[in-house]
C-alpha cells in the first residue's frame, strides 16, 4: 500500500532534519545569550584556563542545570577532586550533588590515579576508563558528561603516546555516544591546554581567565571557537556568585525585563506627587543638575527611605561614607543608623582608581553580595575622567539593564559640565544615558535677585502622569521640601521674592497662589 | 564473569583464603593483549610464586561496575590484593622485571 511508504514522514518519533547545530542550554546566565543557545549538542566542548579560574564550577553548573532544569541527566568524572569535595565546593551555590545523585539525575565518579602505586609493564590502553564512562552514562541515561580534568592522567601514566591516542579516541567516542560533553583543561604556556587537548576538540572551545589588575581580580570568558555557530567573540567578564556563574554579555542585550507596576516612594511626599505616585520599582532614574543643585540629597532621600525596610546600596564617587553620612544628617537623614543595621551600604571609590570594566565589575559584585532593592550611583559623570562617552554609555547600558533584569531600582546622578546652559538638556553632560532612563528629574540652581535658589522638575517619567511644573526646591534641616509654585505677573518666583509674594497673598487672603492647587495634583488628569 | 585460576597444589594443602599472594587481573574481553597478559602472569607466578598464589581474572565487559569499584583506568591492570600494601601493574605484563618489582617479589 502506498500508505506505508508515506508513513515515516508522519511518524511523530521521526526526528526533524537538523538545521545547523543543535544546542544544549547551559542555564548559565549570560552564556546562553552569547553562544546563541548553549553548547553544541552531542559534541564535546573544551573549557580551558589557569588554576582557580572557574572551569570546574562552569562544568558542574552545566551538568546540574541540565539535570534540574532541562531534564538531561549527567555523568561527572572527576580526575582531581573526590565526589565529596566536589559536592562541598558547589553546595554554596545551592547545587545539591548528593541529592541529585540519589534521584539518579547525576552520577559522580572520582577517577583516582596514584602514580606511586602503578608500575607499567608492557602494552596497555585505557579501555578500563571507557568501560567506566559507558557504565556510568548508561546507568542513568546521561545526556551530559563532564570530564574534569582528564589531563591529570598525564601525571599518573608514563606512556604519553598511549595517553594521547587514547584521549583522542575518547573524544571521538563521546561524540559517537551522542552526549554533550564538557572537558576541562589546564592552560598551557603557549597552548590552550597543557597537553594540546584543543587539537582534538574541534567544535567548541571556551577560554576562562582570571586577571588581577589594580588589585582587583576579574574573571573573563571568551568563546575561542564555536564551529558552525554565531557567537560573541569578545571577552566577557563573569562572576562566580551565590547562584553559580553569571556572564555579563555587553552587546547582546535584549529588553526582556519585567515591568513592575509597584510604586516606591522617593522619600519625599511632594516629589512623589510630582511623579504621580513615586518611582516605579525596578525603574531607572536619572537626577541631573549642576553642582550644588541637590542631586545627592535627592539620591540619599531614596536610599534612606528604601533602607527602612529593604536594602540600599550607595556608590559614592565623590564623598567618603563618613562625609556623606555627616552631610545628609544635616538635612535630617540618619544614614549612620541604616548603615549600622546593614540596611544601607555606602561604597566610596574614586573613578580614576580603576578602569570602567573594573568598576562595573566591582558594582556587580557588590550587588550580588548585598542584594539591594535600590542602587545609587552618585555621580556617573565622574567616569568621564577614565572613559569616553561611548564607553561610559556602554557601561551604563549594561548596568541599567542588569539592574532592571534583577528588578532593582537604579538612581544615577549626573552633574553638568560647568559653562553649559544649566537646563539638563546637555546630552554630553549626562553621559548620553538619558535614553536608558525611565524617570529624569532635573535640578536647577540659579541666581536671581542676589540669591541662589533651586528648582526641580520632572523632565520625563515613562508610564506616569507626572507633573509638568517647575517647582522651587528647598533643602533645610528638615530635609527636602518642594514649595508650591508662586507666580507673579512676570512668571515663577522663588526665594525672598516668593516669600514676599506669600506674605502679600496671606495679607490679601488668597490671591495668586495658583501653584498650591495646581501642584497638589500636578498635571494629573482630574 | 569472574574466572578463578588457581594452581592446584596450594588448594590441596591449605584453604585458599590463606594464599600468600592474591592477584586480580582486569582485562577487557579476550583480546590478544588480554590473553598475553594472562599467559605472562601465569608464567611468572609459576616460576616465582609456585604454590603460594591465587589469580582472579575479571573481564570488565562482563562486570563493568568493577572498573569503578576498583579504580581501573588502563587495561590490563594487575592488582596485588595481598600481601599488603596493594600494588598495581598495568600492561600486558611482558616486562617480567617490572612485574616482579610491582608485586614486590625479589
Amino acid at each position: 500500500m502506498s500508505a506505508f511508504t508515506q508513513e515515516p514522514a508522519f511518524a511523530p518519533s521521526r526526528p526533524k532534519a537538523p538545521l545547523g547545530i543543535g544546542k544544549a542550554l547551559t542555564g548559565i546566565s549570560g552564556l546562553d545569550e552569547l553562544t546563541s543557545g548553549g553548547l553544541p549538542r552531542g559534541r564535546p566542548t573544551l573549557i580551558c584556563g589557569g588554576a582557580g579560574c572557574g572551569k570546574t564550577v562552569l562544568g558542574l553548573e552545566f551538568l546540574v542545570r541540565g539535570a534540574t532544569d532541562h531534564g538531561e541527566p549527567g555523568a561527572i568524572f572527576s580526575f582531581e577532586e573526590s565526589g565529596n569535595e566536589l559536592a562541598a565546593n558547589v553546595a554554596s551555590f545551592g547545587f545539591d550533588l548528593p541529592g541529585l545523585v540519589a534521584q539518579k539525575k547525576l552520577v559522580v565518579d572520582h577517577v583516582r590515579i596514584d602514580r606511586n602505586q602503578i608500575e607499567e609493564a608492557g602494552d596497555y590502553d585505557l579501555e578500563g576508563l571507557f568501560i567506566r564512562l559507558a557504565h556510568a552514562i548508561d546507568s542513568i541515561g546521561a545526556k551530559r558528561v563532564l570530564l574534569d580534568t582528564p589531563e591529570v592522567l598525564f601525571a599518573g601514566l608514563a606512556n604519553k603516546e598511549i595517553l594521547r591516542s587514547e584521549l583522542h579516541r575518547l573524544l571521538r567516542w563521546l561524540k559517537e555516544k551522542g552526549v554533550t560533553a564538557v572537558i576541562t583543561g589546564e592552560r598551557g604556556e603557549s597552548t590552550l591546554t597543557r597537553h594540546g587537548l584543543e587539537e582534538y576538540v574541534s567544535d567548541c572551545v571556551i577560554l576562562l581567565d582570571l586577571r588581577v589588575h589594580d588589585q582587583i581580580s576579574t574573571r573573563r570568558l571568551r568563546v575561542v571557537k564555536y564551529r558552525g555557530a554565531r557567537h560573541g567573540t569578545d571577552e566577557y567578564p563573569f562572576l562566580i556568585g551565590d547562584h553559580g556563574i553569571s556572564v555579563l554579555p555587553l552587546s547582546s542585550l535584549q529588553l526582556v525585563h519585567e515591568a513592575s507596576t509597584e510604586r516606591i516612594s522617593s522619600g519625599n511626599s511632594e516629589l512623589d506627587r510630582m511623579l504621580g505616585g513615586g518611582y516605579y520599582r525596578g525603574s531607572s532614574i536619572l537626577v541631573s543638575g549642576g553642582s550644588g543643585s541637590g542631586k545627592t540629597s535627592v539620591a540619599a532621600c531614596l536610599a534612606s527611605t528604601r533602607g527602612r525596610d529593604e536594602r540600599a546600596l550607595y556608590f559614592s564617587f565623590e564623598e567618603s561614607p563618613a562625609q556623606l553620612i555627616r552631610n545628609m544628617s544635616s538635612i535630617g537623614l540618619n544614614l549612620a543608623n541604616l548603615v549600622k543595621k546593614k540596611r544601607l551600604r555606602i561604597i566610596s571609590t574614586r573613578p580614576s582608581g580603576f578602569g570602567l570594566e573594573t568598576h562595573l565589575f566591582a558594582i556587580y559584585q557588590a550587588i550580588e553580595e548585598f542584594k539591594p532593592s535600590v542602587v545609587v550611583l552618585d555621580p556617573i559623570t565622574d567616569f568621564a575622567a577614565i572613559g569616553n562617552m561611548n564607553e561610559i554609555r556602554a557601561m551604563m547600558t549594561r548596568l541599567v539593564d542588569h539592574l532592571k533584569t534583577k528588578g532593582i531600582t537604579a538612581l544615577l546622578t549626573s552633574a553638568q559640565v560647568p559653562g553649559v546652559i544649566d537646563d539638563g538638556s546637555n546630552v554630553e553632560a549626562n553621559a548620553g544615558v538619558s535614553s536608558l532612563i525611565d524617570t529624569w528629574i532635573v535640578l536647577q540652581s540659579f541666581e536671581v535677585a542676589g540669591e541662589r535658589n533651586r528648582a526641580i522638575s520632572v523632565r520625563k517619567s515613562r508610564g506616569t502622569s507626572h507633573s509638568n511644573q517647575v517647582r522651587e526646591f528647598v533643602i533645610s534641616d528638615g530635609g527636602l521640601s518642594l514649595i508650591n509654585t508662586y507666580r507673579d505677573a512676570a512668571g515663577f518666583v522663588t526665594g525672598s521674592a516668593r516669600e514676599a509674594q506669600q506674605r502679600h497673598d496671606a495679607a490679601n487672603g488668597g490671591g495668586t497662589d495658583n501653584g498650591s492647587t495646581k501642584s497638589a495634583g500636578g498635571a494629573s488628569p482630574p | 564473569m569472574t574466572m578463578t585460576i588457581t594452581t592446584k597444589a596450594p588448594r590441596a594443602k591449605k584453604p585458599k583464603v590463606d594464599c600468600e599472594y592474591v592477584l586480580r587481573l582486569f582485562v577487557s574481553g579476550l583480546t590478544p593483549r588480554s590473553q598475553r597478559a594472562i599467559d605472562n602472569l601465569q608464567h611468572i607466578c609459576e616460576r616465582y610464586l609456585a604454590g603460594r598464589h591465587r589469580i582472579e581474572v575479571i573481564d570488565l565487559y562482563q562486570s563493568p561496575e568493577r572498573a569503578h569499584d576498583e579504580q581501573i583506568i588502563a587495561v590490563p591492570t594487575l592488582l596485588k590484593v595481598r600481601p599488603f600494601p596493594p600494588k598495581r601493574v598495568i600492561g600486558d605484563l611482558s616486562h617480567v622485571d617490572k612485574v616482579l618489582q610491582g608485586l614486590d617479589i625479589k
